[in-house]
């Protein structure tokens, strides 16, 4: 039975299944369109896999030692934190999440500044200009419409700049994606949602979240077109971005894609997943784990010898090392920080309360 | 600088004809599009309606729907693309259509226009003016007439402005639209059609200054926007009754301006906060608490505010009970202990 579906409508809709290139037991699908990436471009996927995973484990074991306020673990999501930065452009914006550490790090931003508002020194720790990487934003879904704003801006000032936007499954029950979606369609904004459905809101799952049969379906409404891809198929996920960034920047508009991912790892360090998941679906998950499949594919196709093997997996215990190593003593703080930044020129007001902060601060180390 | 004003002037010889705040709001706005090419201006209905209340009229038509442009009905999605757009170096200017409507904004507003810059040490300046209709007086039905300030002045990052005359509302907003920083701009909407006859200049005090609006010897009446008129009609008022009132127009609600209004009440010894907004948790709690620890020793009395009543905002018919008169502004000036100074005033 066919179902009728105005034309329209059908240039929007996602497919009924995922799309995937490299299953999860390493062996490539039936799929080809989109098409596989080169691969140099899949040994990149798998190289910033490993290395991000290694970083993400690291981050992690920093929270045990105290280094680390708190952090939250993409693990098992890195096909698309690394898939999608390396579908951007030089001259692109990456509007992440809290979550998107490795993404935020694969587009080359330092791991210790990055790390600054985990660490607790600063909210911020990197210039965004830099690597075209705005800040980690916390409150769910409020990058969306900072990412249609820049995308719009472009255009306005004629330039080839496409914004991508990291989202999770939450992140759509809130009001800010609904009108991110919608504006962005109305102004044909050059922006990539990129919605990484890890399965949970921290204890919440999917299924209480929305009744949809797939967050993919949101666009519709908004007349985007969406597409639902495996977000475990680094392949896969890099090449619908890439697709999507290719439309945006030639006048297409926006794209919604969901990538199908699972967060391995609880919310945060200070969250107990036991509570609310079992095992059993974890194992399934750790089944069709990103970097495995990906490892298998190259090197069933020889694309991926032992000795690469093995200097990929050295790059990422230096890189971890190097992160130890910078991170053991706390970074110098300068309390002036805390006025220098609130307005273009510190009020009267603000001066007089920094003169404060120091007399104090004068008066503790004479009575010391 | 010139205003719309004087363009018009140059084609006539006549006099300057009186100007409305409305419209020295929609020659600032003009005039910032003109000189600066990053500015635009977008909002609900400020396109080819110009606005519910005309600020914007014929902006689009004369700027192009590149510079001026209608959005979708969402509050968030304006304040948050116009961050977005300034991150990309464009400077928004954007209307929100009532004080209430603003609401559905607020995250976007406290959460990241007040704190990018200081989230990025200054890397990320949002150089952006939320232009916000606000206060009572016009009998709107619910919803049209919240007195919103203290919401965005208990924010730090922002600046809060807001202009009691036709000439000051050209001068600020153009002030405004220069200052780096994100500009919460509160238009006293009861007073959009109070014309002055004046020139429009972006010259005079700067955007972090209160003037005195009146000089006067007895007693300062404090007060911003919509009831600047209102205090300057008591202080005629006051004089028939004995007392010389001086009437300070704070212009900038956050950051304070410390220097003008301390020296005047240190000056007159006596003070009364004017505001609509209700009494409690106000914003004249901050200014009566601030010139209360800077001048307590050249207070005859204790400062007193006349606000609004604790209370949602009033449906039209019964407003008038809620805003400041001139009656409850007189009756406030008596109760500042006189008596002590017997030669000072009214027996």
């Amino acid at each position: 039975m066919t179902t009728a579906v105005p034309p329209a409508v059908a240039g929007l809709l996602p497919t009924a299944n995922p799309v995937g290139l490299i299953a999860p037991d390493g062996t490539r699908t039936g799929c080809d369109d989109p098409s596989l990436p080169d691969v140099d471009i899949l040994r990149e996927l798998y190289r910033g896999m490993v290395v991000g995973r290694r970083l993400d484990a690291q981050c992690t074991a920093l929270t045990k030692q105290g280094r680390l306020a708190v952090y939250p673990s993409s693990r098992g999501q890195e096909a698309c934190e690394v898939g999608a930065v390396l579908a951007l452009r030089d001259q692109d914006w990456l509007f992440p999440t809290y979550r998107d550490s490795v993404a935020v790090l694969q587009r080359g931003v330092d791991p210790v500044e990055a790390l600054s508002l985990l660490r607790g020194d600063w909210h911020c720790g990197y210039d965004p200009y830099r690597h075209r990487v705005a800040p980690q934003c916390t409150p769910l879904a409020t990058n969306a419409l900072h990412a249609v704003g820049l995308a719009c801006a472009a255009v306005l000032k004629g330039e080839d700049t496409v914004a991508l936007v990291l989202l999770g499954d939450g992140a759509t029950s809130e009001g800010d994606t609904s009108e991110a979606l919608n504006v962005a369609g109305v102004r044909r904004a050059p922006v990539v949602f990129l919605v990484q459905n890890n399965g949970y809101a921290i204890s919440v799952p999917l299924a209480k979240q929305t009744a949809a049969p797939a967050l993919a379906y949101r666009g519709v409404g908004y007349g985007l077109p969406s597409v639902l891809v495996d977000g475990n198929d680094a392949a896969a996920v890099h090449a619908v971005v890439r697709a999507a960034v290719d439309r945006a920047a030639t006048g297409g508009g926006p794209t919604l894609i969901e990538a199908l991912t699972y967060r391995v790892e609880p919310h945060t360090n200070a969250d107990d997943a036991g509570r609310y998941r079992d095992e059993a679906e974890v194992a399934y998950w750790l089944q069709r784990d990103p970097i495995v499949r990906l490892g298998a594919y190259l090197r069933t196709t020889g694309a991926l010898d032992p000795a690469a093997q093995a200097a990929i997996e050295a790059e990422a215990e230096a890189a971890a090392a190097d992160l130890r190593a910078r991170t053991a003593e706390d970074a110098p703080l300068d309390v002036d920080d805390l006025f220098a930044f609130v307005y273009a020129d510190a009020p009267p007001t603000l001066l007089a309360q920094r003169a404060l902060l120091h007399a104090e601060l004068a008066d503790g180390e004479a009575g010391g | 600088m010139t205003g719309v004003l004087e363009r018009r002037a140059e084609g006539s010889a006549g006099p300057t004809p009186p100007v409305t705040m409305a419209g020295a709001l929609n020659a600032a706005l003009a005039d910032s599009l003109a000189a600066d090419d990053r500015v635009v201006v977008f909002g609900e209905d400020v396109g080819v309606l110009g606005g519910v209340f005309r600020v914007t009229d014929g902006l689009a038509r004369r700027f192009g729907e590149n510079r001026v442009f209608d959005t979708p009905l969402a509050e968030s999605a304006i304040v948050g693309t116009a961050i977005g757009m300034a991150m990309n170096g464009l400077v928004p200017v954007v209307e929100m259509q009532f004080d209430a409507f603003a609401y559905p904004a607020f995250e976007q507003v406290v959460s990241h226009l007040a704190k990018m810059r200081n989230r990025t040490r200054g890397s990320v300046q949002l150089p952006i003016v939320i232009r916000i209709p606000y206060g009572g007086g016009i009998g709107g039905v619910e919803h049209h007439s919240d007195s919103s300030e203290a919401y965005y002045t208990a924010t730090p990052g922002l600046r809060v402005v807001t202009p009691g005359t036709p000439a000051d509302a050209y001068r600020l907003l153009r002030q405004a639209i220069s200052c780096p920083d994100p500009v919460v701009f509160l238009e006293p909407k009861r007073r959009y059609w109070a014309k002055e006859t004046t020139s429009l200049s972006v010259d005079g005090p700067g955007i972090d200054r209160a003037v005195i609006r009146r000089s006067g010897r007895d007693v300062t009446l404090i007060t911003y926007g919509g009831t600047v008129a209102t205090a300057l009609d008591t202080a005629e008022a006051a004089g028939g009754e004995g007392w010389d009132v001086e009437v300070v127009d704070l212009r900038s609600l956050a950051p304070f301006d410390d220097a003008t209004v301390t020296e005047s009440v240190r000056r007159t010894g006596r003070a009364v906060v004017v505001h609509e907004a209700p009494s409690f948790g106000g914003y004249g709690a901050e200014v009566v608490a601030r010139l209360t620890e800077q001048c307590f020793h050249h207070l005859e009395a204790p400062i007193l505010r006349v606000a609004g009543f604790d209370i949602p905002y009033p449906p039209p018919k019964l407003e008038q009970h809620h805003l400041p008169s001139v009656d409850r502004i007189l009756d406030a000036i008596a109760r500042l202990q006189w008596d002590d100074r017997p030669e000072v005033g009214r027996a």
